[in-house]
């Protein structure tokens, strides 16, 4: 870990001119990940940030049309456990639960699951060449051990995945990223939020250096009665996902008014494919269609070799959280039979 | 009826120490001016350090030193000064010896500074440059290079060939021929490796040090370093677990010490999770495995040859293919057993060294076999028991897996299986019920233990053994209490202190019988030095009486035949006109016992798994071992540790995994977060069951240790139940979803 | 032997991410925790974690480091009354805050927390090195309220692996604690 100095702004505005006067600073929240990733040599802030303390950011609060507001320093469990979020959307809450440890998810805030960094072995690994930590210096993954690894968006420079389940949650109830700069707020649809590697690896989001996440906006529930977040991963809990997926489903009567599908673990972002998500709409849930829509999203996944199952696993995943959503069914993330 | 502490579950003695926190381990002494280590490690597998800049680091407040090859103090230059113990046959590992890179995470530096976060600061400066060689890391693509073991590793006798197994295996009518493999497993106990060196002036050091052998390690440094054992104090009171990890000394002893050593003051050296993965790892083996057996399933022939990998500088050796010479009756066995070298660290002792992995390829291919013939698989065991060693020809010392078999398929309830494989279904899962056969030798190591009695009725018993978790700290304070007749808040153990009597490294199962029966024997002295003070005693109750006759019971001797006639263990030492009695004791093997038995282990694992086949989820719903170990001193303790292997079985069976990057010649998944281990929720219901088994050869306390035991034959039982339950048979371990997606496949 | 070529290569570390030379120490922060029931000014650097704060500069040795990254658990503290891993958390973020340690469970006479009772009574540990973030997780695994059932309890407790396979003893004591807590 390098040497960094410490900052503890008392406002939004201050905490803004503390990172744009310095290129190497960062912002600093639950630490889970920054400071993980600190102790590795792999970040290296000068200067930290400490926006723990910043007034009006750990409130949960009504938005437009029956949505909801989660401030970024909300906790991930506050939010998970958050009466009005497991009444309205159950799949975020889900998602949250799925995910680390209850001892991690009381750390991390919501703000800061958004920005958690690549489980890649080789990100991880400063002795290792890296194009997402060191621009230029090439992807060991793509010839190497990558079962963790990509299928879809992969560029020739990075083949990493984004680890967060909270974040493939978000993506399938269309949350948006509300962000503070130097040049006043601005909202991110979350299905922007989160880029693919292409050239630029190194970047994760679109999130500038200088803004700060401010809350996560979520819209309208309308997806608390079908839903699921089916997460498959190398153990039963406490891992990260190989391939998860969020599936919701807008019923009216036995017909789909309006379907969403992400999935986690299979790209660089929360993975949306809106075209398979229109093959529900209107049709009587079925395996049939279930299948179609699983075609769709993978058409085109790419293998590198250890991570080739992912193909395969998350078209049946896709199915099973499909028939999960379809018929009211969710995951439970306590009991580990797959419904 | 007087119950006895020894047979009866006790809570752990030093319970209470680790519920609070107030147990310390090796990082957790102190010293005033405590420097501290961060070690830096290389990052190619092959080749030589080219240039290492030290300057920048060098520069940092508070940075003492930074050690490298090039800045080494002078240490023993012939490497047989390095070799521990328990060292393999070869040329131990001599950190910063010199330039040469011989494997990836190699510790190249230590960074010696006033406190850890300095350390860490400054070790992220050192400048490395190398010259990278060609490295080979791919066991497959050295196979053909495999060689014999010039020198046999000191215990590790070679099971003879008997019969044809050629021969055999050709007339066999029913045949199973298959290709075995597990993963290469880090130890990972909880605890990081981590060296304490606590400068006592003069010459002479503190160590508290993370080994299952303090003198061991007290031995290895007073080698390097040219120091007196006098010189060298060595403590582990306790180990964070260790596995086999703490069997050899490992680097952050010889830096830590190096260090203490030239800059006199004391220093700390504490690896990281990252370098847990930098040393010692279970091997790769390719094992190829041939059962022939009649129709009857009767076995013909048995054919196992293995080729294991080991580093470039050591030949390490572990005994995976005996077990199939031994476990069943078959007249025909062969077996081979050859090393290939790759550029990683020594391969080493984990838990059960060679046995879950051998026994996974033989009793896999039983079950294998067990379809074949339309057997059940338990019938197919019990109908090829083997009454003797028929390795040796000796008889079993003891040998209740008959018994193990039955009460472990009733508590399961076996006779419920339905044989056919994707038969058992449950909602949306595949039921799957397997079994296997587990076995371990019984040692016993020549050990020696001291006893002290002091006249306010306490008792301290004392061997340098570790207790890396075992429990050996509550069992030696059961026999001790026992043989003098105390209750145990009486008696106090001791182990882990270079000073203490002697005793060879905890490992291989045998601590409890070794330490076990040293102990016994110094208490019995001291029960005979109290009797005879008590005989003696003017006017006493006991004047006639033999030793044989009397019991040592709460705090008094008394005649067996009326109680009511007693000396007190306090009138007695006043009759003597002392205040401690102290005796110490060395236990060995009995050599006529050993010529003529043969002393082993066996368990009867019966698994339960629930497949959910699409999705390629693997759920170990319910395990029984059923374990015939002699007798077992405290069934508390000893249960937790068949749990223990049970819970590492099923790691090896669906979880852990050390991942190596062959173009870079580097594990990649160095974490406890990508390497996995079972967490909470992997594991639901086990049950472990003690089958009666009188036990007398090996050792006189009758115990027949079982550290190992619980984790073989476990991941076979487990890869048993995922055939049962899906008809796809995973040869190579772990059993994680691609590897099973894979095979259906395939399909 | 190897039939890979690898181009001569320098270690990435040095050159990874903005170089960084020597430098001044960052300055020491005053802040303010109360440890254990016991207030403390104390001066710490903002690279210091609790963890190493509370192991190194407080000799509270029993809130243990197993992975330092927050992969295992063994570093569990309750930060005002909710577990954490200390070893993320950097002191200076914890300025004002209430931390609670293994050292701090049992009663000032001694007494053993009951769920220290509970670790003892059903062997829920064996090296002891997990033990006591085990035991501060599951002490604010009962108060979460959200774990009943043991496989509500297996789920809850997986932020902390226990190498010696504890599991089904842990899961043992933590219900009989829950069942002690519900007949009151």
């Amino acid at each position: 870990m390098n040497r960094f100095s410490y900052a503890r702004p008392g406002s939004v505005e201050d905490a803004l001119r503390e990172v744009s006067s310095n290129p190497a600073a960062k912002f600093i929240a639950g630490g889970t990940n920054l400071v993980d990733l600190m102790k590795y040599n792999v970040e290296r802030p000068t200067h930290l940030v400490d926006v723990t303390r910043l007034p009006g950011l750990k409130e949960i609060g009504e938005a437009g049309e029956g949505g909801l507001r989660i401030g970024a320093l909300v906790s991930n469990t506050a939010a998970a456990y958050d009466e009005r979020v497991k009444e309205r959307y159950p799949l975020l809450s889900s998602a949250i639960l799925a995910g680390a440890s209850a001892q991690l998810r009381n750390s991390a805030t919501m703000g800061g699951n958004l920005l958690q960094r690549t489980r890649c072995y080789y990100f991880y690994d400063d002795a290792t060449p890296c194009n997402k930590r060191a621009p230029g210096s090439g992807c060991p993954a793509k010839e190497g051990v990558n079962r963790i690894h990509a299928i879809l968006g992969t560029s020739e420079h990075c083949i990493a995945t984004h680890p967060s389940d909270m974040a493939v949650a978000l993506a399938a109830l269309e949350a948006v990223v509300k962000v503070a700069g130097p040049n006043g707020e601005r909202s991110i649809p979350l299905a922007d939020f989160h880029r693919l590697p292409g050239n630029m690896p190194e970047k994760d989001t679109n999130l500038h250096g200088d803004e700060i996440i401010l809350a996560i906006e979520l819209p309208e529930p309308r997806f608390a009665k079908n839903y699921t977040y089916l997460k498959l991963r190398d153990r039963l809990s406490y891992a990260f996902a190989l391939v998860s997926v969020a599936a919701a489903m807008e019923m009216d009567g036995d017909k789909v008014v309006e379907a969403r599908i992400a999935l986690g673990g299979v790209a660089h972002k929360p993975w949306r494919l809106p075209e398979a998500e229109e093959l529900l709409r209107g049709k009587v849930p079925e395996r049939a269609l279930f299948e179609a829509v699983a075609e769709r999203i993978l058409d085109g996944a790419k293998g590198y070799g250890h991570n080739d199952f992912k193909i395969d696993l998350a078209r049946r995943a896709v199915i099973r959280a499909l028939s999960q959503a379809a018929a009211g069914t969710p995951q439970s993330q306590v009991d580990k039979r797959i419904q | 009826m007087y119950e006895t502490h020894v047979g009866s579950p006790r809570s752990r003695v030093d319970g209470k120490l680790k519920v609070t926190g107030a147990a310390r381990y090796a990082a957790e002494y102190t010293a005033p001016d405590l420097a501290q280590g961060y070690v830096v490690n290389s990052a190619i597998a092959k080749g030589r350090i080219t240039s290492i800049d030290i300057s920048a680091a060098m520069a940092v407040p508070g940075v003492i030193q930074v050690f490298t090859h090039q800045n080494r103090p002078r240490t023993a230059w012939r490497s047989k000064a390095y070799q521990d113990e328990v060292a393999p046959p070869g040329t131990p590992f001599r950190p910063l010896y010199d330039e040469k890179i011989l494997y990836s995470g190699q510790p190249i530096a230590l960074v010696v500074a006033e406190d850890f976060e300095i350390a860490r600061y400054a070790a992220s400066l050192v400048r490395v440059t190398y010259e990278a060689e060609g490295h080979q890391t791919d066991l497959e693509k050295v196979r053909m290079q495999a060689y014999k073991p010039p020198k046999t590793r000191s215990g590790m006798a070679p099971a003879p060939d008997r019969g044809d197994a050629e021969a055999g295996f050709g007339a066999s009518p029913v045949r199973v021929s298959a290709d075995y493999r597990i993963a290469i497993e880090h130890h990972n106990p909880m605890e990081p490796h981590a060296a304490t060196v606590v400068w006592d002036g003069d010459g002479k050091i503190t160590v508290y040090d993370k080994i299952q052998g303090v003198q061991n390690t007290q031995s290895y440094i007073t080698h390097v370093f040219g120091l007196s054992q006098d010189d060298v104090h060595v403590l582990s009171p306790f180990v964070g677990g260790a596995f086999g990890s703490g069997l050899r000394p490992q680097y952050q002893l010889f830096l830590a010490v190096m260090a203490a050593l030239e800059l006199k003051r004391s220093v700390r050296v504490t690896l990281t999770r990252d370098q847990m993965f930098t040393f010692t790892y279970r091997p790769d083996g390719l094992q190829e495995m041939s059962i022939g057996a009649n129709p009857d399933g009767m076995l013909q022939a048995i054919r196992h040859d293995v080729v294991s990998n080991t580093s470039t500088f050591e030949d390490y050796q572990e005994m995976i293919v005996g077990w199939s010479s031994m476990m069943y009756h078959c007249e025909n066995v062969s077996t081979t057993y050859k090393l290939a070298q790759i550029d990683t660290y020594t391969p080493g002792d984990m838990r059960a060294p060679g046995a879950p992995t051998g026994m996974f390829a033989l009793e896999s291919a039983m079950d294998e076999l067990s379809y074949k013939l339309g057997m059940d698989p338990l019938q197919l065991r019990l109908r090829n028991y083997a009454e003797i060693d028929e390795a040796t020809g000796k008889p079993f010392s003891s040998k209740e897996l008959r018994a193990a078999y039955q009460l472990g398929a009733e508590r399961f309830g076996w006779s419920k299986r339905s044989p056919e494989p994707r038969s058992m279904k449950e909602g949306r899962e595949l039921v799957g019920w397997g079994m296997a056969s587990g076995m371990w030798e019984a040692q016993m190591q020549k050990t020696s233990a001291r006893a002290v009695l002091t006249i306010d009725g306490k008792l301290e018993v004392g061997t340098a053994t570790a207790d890396i978790g075992t429990g050996t700290y509550t069992i030696l304070t059961q026999i001790a209490a026992d043989a003098l007749g105390l209750p145990m808040e009486k008696v106090t153990a001791k182990v882990g202190d270079s000073k203490l009597p002697f005793s060879p490294v905890e490992g291989g199962s045998w601590a409890a019988a070794s330490a076990g029966t040293a102990v016994t024997l110094a208490c019995n002295t001291v029960r005979e030095t109290l009797f005879g003070y008590a005989r003696g005693m003017e006017g006493s109750p006991l004047a006639n009486a033999e030793i044989g006759r009397v019991a040592f019971r709460d705090g008094r001797i008394e005649l067996v035949s009326d109680p009511t006639r007693f000396v007190t263990i306090q009138d007695a030492m006043v009759a003597g006109k002392v205040h401690r009695i102290e005796a110490e004791e060395t236990g060995s093997p009995s050599r006529i016992n050993q010529a003529r038995y043969s002393g082993f282990t066996h368990s009867a694992i019966f698994a339960e798994v629930r497949v959910d086949e699409e999705l390629g989820r693997v759920r170990v719903t319910r395990v029984v071992d059923a374990v015939a170990a002699g007798k077992i001193l405290n069934p508390k303790t000893a249960r937790s540790q068949i749990l223990g292997g049970v819970v590492f079985g099923i790691g090896m069976a669906l979880h852990e995994e050390s991942m190596m990057d062959h173009h870079l010649g580097r594990f990649m998944n160095h974490n406890i977060a990508e390497y996995h281990i079972p967490a909470n929720a992997d594991v639901e219901g086990i049950e472990v069951i003690f089958v009666e088994e009188h036990e007398d050869k090996l050792n006189p306390i009758g115990v027949k240790g079982l550290g190992e035991i619980g984790i073989v034959g476990t991941a076979a039982a487990i890869a048993n139940a995922v055939y049962h339950a899906t008809g796809k048979r995973i040869r190579h371990l772990p059993i994680t979803v691609d590897r099973l997606l894979k095979v259906r496949d395939a399909a | 032997m190897a039939d890979l070529e690898l181009p001569l290569r320098q270690g990435f570390a040095p050159d990874a991410g903005p170089a960084q030379g020597p430098g001044p120490l960052p300055d020491e922060i005053p802040i303010t925790l109360t440890i254990n029931g016991e207030r403390r000014a104390l001066h710490v650097r903002p690279w210091t974690t609790l963890l190493d704060l509370l192991r190194e500069d407080l000799s509270l040795y029993g809130t243990k480091k197993g992975c330092d990254h927050g992969q295992c658990g063994a570093c569990t503290v309750l930060l005002d009354g909710e577990r954490i891993n200390s070893c993320l958390a950097l002191a200076v973020m914890k300025d004002g805050c209430e931390v609670t340690t293994i050292e701090g469970l049992a009663g000032p006479d001694g007494t053993l927390h009951p769920m220290q009772e509970a670790f003892i009574e059903h062997d829920a540990f064996q090296c002891g090195y997990c033990t006591p973030g085990q035991i501060c997780s599951a002490v604010a695994l009962v108060k979460e309220g959200h774990a009943t059932s043991r496989a509500e309890i297996r789920e809850h407790m997986s932020g902390n692996l226990c190498r010696c396979g504890a599991y089904t003893n842990i899961v043992d004591a933590i219900e009989d604690v829950l069942a002690k807590e519900a007949a009151k």
